[in-house]
């Protein structure tokens, strides 16, 4: 595709309680195939969604946090959590779950996926997009 | 400038929707183009024409109908959405075996690479919901 946007999809809410979260990610899934530089951002409640050792038994909904890892393998390789965000809920990186990717430039290393950002990063992440998604 | 307006909130639960709806004739009035609408979440509620508020309240679904009509608007509501949530048009009926369908006139119900698309093809994406 000779037009590439630069595509942000913005996560806000904690995932479950809602189902922005869950649909967010089948933008995210479906987006994956159109070849556009994406990232994601996980802001406010949204870090939750990165956490590890989700477990929805006791709600008897799907748990879908097993989705984020397939994100790599799509070309999904930008998530951005702003630390702020983090700091104010008592998580660290360590809170959330590893999340890798492939690098195709790098002779296919593994690498991390996670960067946390301070919030005047994430503005500017905002600022550099051509297409926000607001989740 | 070319515009696309997502939708993510249900109709008279949240103002998002009819916000959106005021904003669309607004762009429409000042010579804007819409490429499309996509209702997505419970946006894809504001797409049934079994609505039937009170009748001094503002008829949300039938209100999109008509703009979209007098405008050759392009409305569109996500299948995967409009499957969890009962938004049925007569292929959905007959792939899935309902008794009935709901869509209202002037929407249609497709894919979530529609929005995508919509995102590459428009100068802006204008996202309506909390």
């Amino acid at each position: 595709m000779s037009d590439i946007k630069k595509f942000m999809y913005v996560n806000r809410k904690a995932p479950y309680g809602t189902i922005y979260a869950w649909e967010s990610l089948e933008v995210v899934l479906i987006g994956a195939a159109f070849e556009q530089d994406v990232s994601l951002a996980f802001v406010d409640d949204g870090v939750y969604q990165l956490c590890k050792g989700q477990d929805t038994t006791g709600l008897g909904i799907k748990n879908f946090s097993a989705t984020y890892r397939a994100l790599g393998d799509y070309d999904v390789s930008k998530l951005y959590v702003e630390k702020e965000s983090l700091e104010a809920r008592g998580l660290t990186l360590d809170d959330l779950m590893p999340l890798t990717y492939e690098d195709a430039d790098d002779d296919y290393a593994e690498k991390d996926s996670i960067r946390v950002v301070s919030s005047q990063e994430m503005a500017e992440l905002f600022e550099q997009s051509d297409v926000l998604f607001n989740f | 400038m070319k515009l696309s307006i997502q939708v993510n909130e249900g109709p008279y639960n949240h103002e998002a929707s009819v916000s959106a709806l005021n904003y669309t004739k607004a762009a429409l009035e000042a010579g804007h183009e819409i490429f499309r609408v996509f209702f997505y979440h419970d946006g894809v509620n504001n797409g049934t024409r079994y609505t039937t508020p009170p009748q001094d309240d503002i008829n949300i679904a039938n209100t999109w109908s008509e703009l979209a009509e007098k405008h050759g608007l392009d409305l569109v509501v996500c299948v995967a959405a409009a499957q969890r949530r009962g938004i049925v048009d007569e292929g959905e009926q007959q792939r899935n075996g309902k008794d009935g369908n709901n869509i209202a006139a002037g929407f249609r119900i497709s894919g979530l690479g529609q929005l995508i698309e919509a995102g590459i093809q428009s100068d802006r994406l204008v996202v309506f919901g909390d």
